[in-house]
């Protein structure tokens, strides 16, 4: 690797970087977050403290595998890049509203759930700050759904699928989707929580809710899915090397250790 | 994987003109934020947001972002590919 690699390298990731945190935010006006003092106060407080130690093992697992493999920053910024595509992407859904994808599925395959809880949680302040999106009172039960439920259950399927030995890019898909979905489940359920219905109670509200987040949701998940198998797949061809390292991909002459969190 | 690749591309095409084909007419694509907001009136008639956000951009102002930010992130992702594939074949 020259010299020149590694100076153009540094250059780009803080471009991008400065780029991803100043810039996404400022995009998605129409999607699943919940807006600006629409939760009331008990239940903000309840989902930030919920967030809180995610937050704490998601700094952790960055610093670390930042230490153990400095060569990785440039894939670190390609998750971010990747999020940062797919949160401007809003897509039309069948139920004739319009939501966008989170894209956390990627990272969350490359560098674990609790990365990604820390990414998901800037670009939220920053959305929630200077677009109106979302809310700074909101910020933890938006970012309990988005990086920490999203992650953990993109996270879940992936390793799954490895278990079960299916070809690789079954467990990214089914990650990066039921990632997506449940993000959108979760928002449905902090708002049936915080408002029950006067008639049916929990449980009117959340299929409500569920109608409005969850349905239009379904076939962006599918799309989300096969995205991040279309970049998973580059990587695979490309990247070889760096999944390896990752223990995303097994080495020729040893299987893959159990993933990181 | 460049066959499979394509396909992938094309299912999500599909996945995305479908919607515009079937309800294109009628409906808005209005953003299922804003529904759930009106959701929320609906359950509880008298809740007031108890808190405003400190600043709100216009709508032409935001999709300038949203072009922008969809170029930065599509920018980088394709000069990274670039790059890891100009260097595995070297």
């Amino acid at each position: 690797m020259s010299n020149r690699w590694q100076h153009y390298k540094k250059f780009l990731l803080i471009g991008v970087l400065l780029g991803y945190f100043i810039l996404n935010p400022l995009a998605p006006a129409y999607a699943m977050h919940i807006m600006e003092g629409f939760l009331p106060l008990k239940w903000c407080l309840f989902w930030a403290v919920l967030t809180m130690p995610f937050l704490v093992l998601g700094m952790r697992s960055i610093g670390r595998t930042v230490r153990e493999h400095p060569e990785m920053k440039m894939l670190l910024g390609l998750a971010g890049a990747f999020t940062f595509v797919l949160s401007a992407l809003k897509m039309p859904s069948v139920t004739g509203s319009c939501s966008h994808p989170t894209g956390v599925g990627l990272g969350t395959v490359l560098f674990g759930p609790t990365a990604m809880t820390v990414l998901g949680f800037i670009v939220l302040i920053f959305q929630a700050l200077l677009l109106a999106h979302g809310g700074i009172t909101t910020l933890g039960a938006n970012t309990f759904s988005m990086a920490v439920v999203g992650p953990l259950v993109a996270w879940g399927f992936y390793r799954a699928c490895v278990r079960l030995k299916t070809p690789l890019w079954v467990g990214v898909f089914l990650g990066a989707l039921f990632g997506d979905l449940c993000t959108y489940v979760t928002t449905a359920t902090q708002l049936a929580l915080a408002f029950p219905s006067p008639v049916g109670g929990f449980t009117a509200s959340l299929v409500k809710f569920m109608a409005i987040y969850a349905i239009t949701q379904v076939p962006l998940a599918v799309s989300e899915g096969l995205l991040t198998v279309v970049i998973f797949n580059l990587l695979t061809v490309h990247n070889r090397r760096e999944l390896e390292e990752l223990t995303v991909l097994a080495r020729p002459e040893k299987p893959a250790e159990e993933g990181r969190i | 994987m460049r066959k499979m690749n394509i396909l992938l591309i094309l299912a999500v095409i599909l996945l995305i003109a479908l919607p515009l084909g079937l309800y294109g007419k009628t409906a808005d694509f209005s953003g299922s934020d804003d529904q759930g907001t009106t959701a929320i009136t609906q359950v509880q008639p008298g809740y007031k947001p108890w808190f405003k956000p400190l600043w709100q951009p216009s709508g032409e102002v935001e999709s300038f972002f949203f072009a922008l930010e969809a170029a930065i992130g599509a920018g980088f992702i394709g000069y990274f590919l670039g790059v890891s594939k100009a260097k595995k074949e070297k």
